[in-house]
């Protein structure tokens, strides 16, 4: 597995170059976010902002009402959880193209709770206009920028940084509505987001070897969700659905697809994968998946519950996972 | 109520005082006629309204009052329809002001206003608070006047700076002028948009404060204290004045200061109660006006009377 280093910083100082439209805005976590090379390259199309985000994000809704593209970059946490009402009224209500990067989703981070944004796509998917977008891998990190750009409304994005791996060839960019469909199969249907898709393919090969055939698809947008072809993947599966997610099971991945299901009548299983109900704490990303049950072996007892047959897979027959050291140099501090 | 021509035996001064009294006394006659309504706000802040519409704002000038339409929608990537209350203010451009309000619950008082500024028609108010009307209520981004989503409090300003820096970037000559009221000024929001204003020298913004003293629950200084209010201002990098706000030569001559580099806060000192004594009884809930029985209705609706007589009787314009 190729592993790429600080991936969106160059990418977006390369991306951005034709498009003086394309502004940035930080609160205190420039380097922390990988656009410390965008504010050196670009200084006139960077703004400080201070710890102060909402002001932040109602300020981005003013600069683009006049035409710039604002760039926001911090944590998740403080994008969604401190200024939910700037971005409610100043960028979606009048569905601004304000681009949100919000970094450290879910377990990503040993920064505790404060740091841990668990439930974010829940509350951005409530809000009209919001368009939801995850990344995976680093050709998602790369493509992602289009993707956004394109869409003429609030766009909120759950990103990723420092050292991380490329699961999708770079030919095969993030399409806007349209997962990447990893492999086929009529025995069960696996849906998974973000990180999660890595934590899965760790376990294919097992899962394969035991005569399971699984559609499995990754899925980067999670609103609008419009795949109908899914439904008809989730209605032909044998055993039924898992989704699987580096967030809340309440209001994220989980939850659009039994919304999903319910609304078309399939009357399907589905285990939703994900932090059941719980926050996190400060732990590294590796422990915290294996801990509260997001991981490659979560994924396998959730599949010999639905199926009802022990698998044996033992710990050498799963890929090795990629662990970031916790004080790799790809990231400015520890977090 | 008539809108009388402007005569040249009257100083601009009279004629602003005039504005401000049609505008405070056509907030009245809705309040009675709707049976509650924001009628402190009117009186707090009629001359400040009165001469930035017709002294200090460089807008387009109007070529006839503008109807007001339906509202065709809220914003959104099904709807191609969408409106703006902007063109009540003309159109822009780089040499223009443009005007912000921030507490929309000021709406009636901005709406009064763009009738005597030759704005908006006098019959346009007949949609006020009408279901399906842009004349609304708390106003938005479609209610004549508007343009950007403001009545959550403290959102206002942050909004209107971002689009200073915008056209701080595009060299643009005309100015961001806000309308604040003081209650918002106590949110975290307003001290960080002050904060961020100053740090990247936006001189391009000019902030009218109305500080009449009172908010929802009563009488401001017993709710959240926000004195000494120019100093704490000053103290964030603001350029700050602070004055009669009932005085419209101080309010105009400060509207037309050459900017120093800073933003520019003129803190108005207001009377709610102003011109309509009747108010007075209410003190210290002034924030809305609900009759609390007929009785007091009438009371208001003879005053309103009174006061209309006393006009046309008298020499005022």
């Amino acid at each position: 597995m190729e592993i790429l280093k600080k991936v969106h910083a160059n990418n977006l100082v390369k991306w951005a170059e034709d498009k003086p439209e394309v502004v940035v805005l930080s609160a205190d976590l420039t380097g922390s976010t990988e656009v410390d090379l965008f504010r050196d390259t670009y200084p006139d199309r960077f703004f400080s902002m201070g710890i102060a985000e909402q002001n932040m994000l109602s300020w981005a809704g003013g600069l683009a009402r006049e035409g710039y593209k604002p760039f926001v970059h911090t944590f998740a946490v403080f994008i969604y959880r401190r200024a939910y009402d700037q971005i409610a009224m100043s960028i979606a209500y009048p569905n601004l193209p304000v681009k949100m990067f919000g970094f450290l989703p879910g377990v990503t981070t040993p920064g505790g709770a404060t740091h841990q944004a668990i439930e974010d796509v829940a509350v951005m998917r409530s809000l009209p206009n919001m368009t939801i977008l995850e990344c995976g891998d680093a050709t998602d990190v790369e493509s992602v920028l289009d993707v956004a750009y394109n869409i003429d409304g609030p766009v909120y994005i759950r990103m990723l940084r420092g050292e991380i791996p490329r699961l999708f060839p770079s030919s095969q960019p993030m399409e806007f509505g349209k997962s990447r469909i990893l492999s086929e199969g009529n025995d069960l249907v696996l849906l998974t987001s973000g990180i999660c898709t890595e934590e899965a393919l760790r376990a294919a090969q097992a899962l394969k070897s035991r005569g399971l055939a699984i559609h499995h698809r990754h899925i980067s947008t999670l609103k609008p969700f419009h795949e109908e072809d899914i439904l008809d993947a989730i209605s032909q599966a044998k055993y039924g659905v898992i989704t699987m997610e580096n967030h809340t099971i309440i209001g994220g991945l989980g939850t659009i697809v039994a919304e999903k299901m319910a609304e078309a009548g399939i009357g399907r299983k589905l285990r939703r994968i994900g932090l059941r109900d719980t926050f996190v704490h400060g732990a590294s990303k590796q422990y915290l998946m294996h801990e509260y049950g997001i991981d490659a072996w979560a994924l396998i007892r959730e599949i010999e519950d639905m199926t009802g047959n022990k698998l044996d897979i033992q710990s050498d027959e799963l890929t090795a996972p990629f662990v970031v050291d916790v004080h790799s140099k790809a990231k400015v501090e520890a977090l | 109520m008539e809108r009388r021509k402007m005569g040249s035996n009257f100083s601009w001064q009279q004629e602003l005082y005039a504005a401000a009294d049609r505008i405070r006394y056509r907030v009245m006659e809705h309040t009675v006629k709707n049976n509650g309504g924001y009628l402190a706000q009117a009186c707090s802040s009629a001359e400040i309204f009165a001469t930035l519409y017709l002294n200090v704002l460089n807008l387009e000038k109007p070529e006839k009052p503008l109807e007001s339409g339906a509202f065709t929608g809220v914003p959104g990537p099904a709807n191609p329809n969408r409106q703006t209350g902007a063109i009540y203010n003309g159109k822009k451009s780089r040499e223009y002001d443009r005007f912000f309000l921030s507490p929309t619950h000021y709406s009636l008082v901005l709406y009064a206003t763009l009738i005597e500024a030759g704005r908006m028609a006098e019959s346009a108010l007949d949609n006020f608070n009408k279901d399906g009307s842009v004349v609304e209520m708390i106003g938005a981004d479609h209610s004549p006047g508007m343009e950007i989503m403001t009545g959550s409090l403290g959102q206002g300003i942050s909004q209107a700076a971002g689009i200073a820096l915008a056209r701080k970037l595009r060299k643009d000559t005309g100015r961001v002028v806000i309308f604040l009221s003081d209650g918002e000024c106590q949110s975290g929001q307003f001290w960080e948009a002050v904060q961020a204003m100053s740090f990247h020298g936006l001189e391009n913004v000019l902030a009218y404060v109305d500080i009449n003293g009172y908010q929802c629950d009563g009488k401001t200084s017993t709710v959240m204290n926000l004195e000494p209010f120019h100093k704490r201002l000053e103290a964030f990098g603001a350029r700050v004045y602070r004055i009669d706000g009932h005085n419209v030569e101080a309010l105009a001559a400060l509207g037309k200061l050459p900017p120093d580099g800073r933003p520019t806060f003129i803190l108005c000192d207001t009377d709610p109660c102003r011109g309509i004594d009747i108010l007075r009884k209410r003190i210290p809930k002034l924030h809305y006006v609900r009759f609390n029985s007929p009785e007091e209705r009438e009371a208001y609706r003879q005053a309103y009377n009174e006061i209309m007589r006393s006009k046309a009787a008298g020499r005022e314009l």
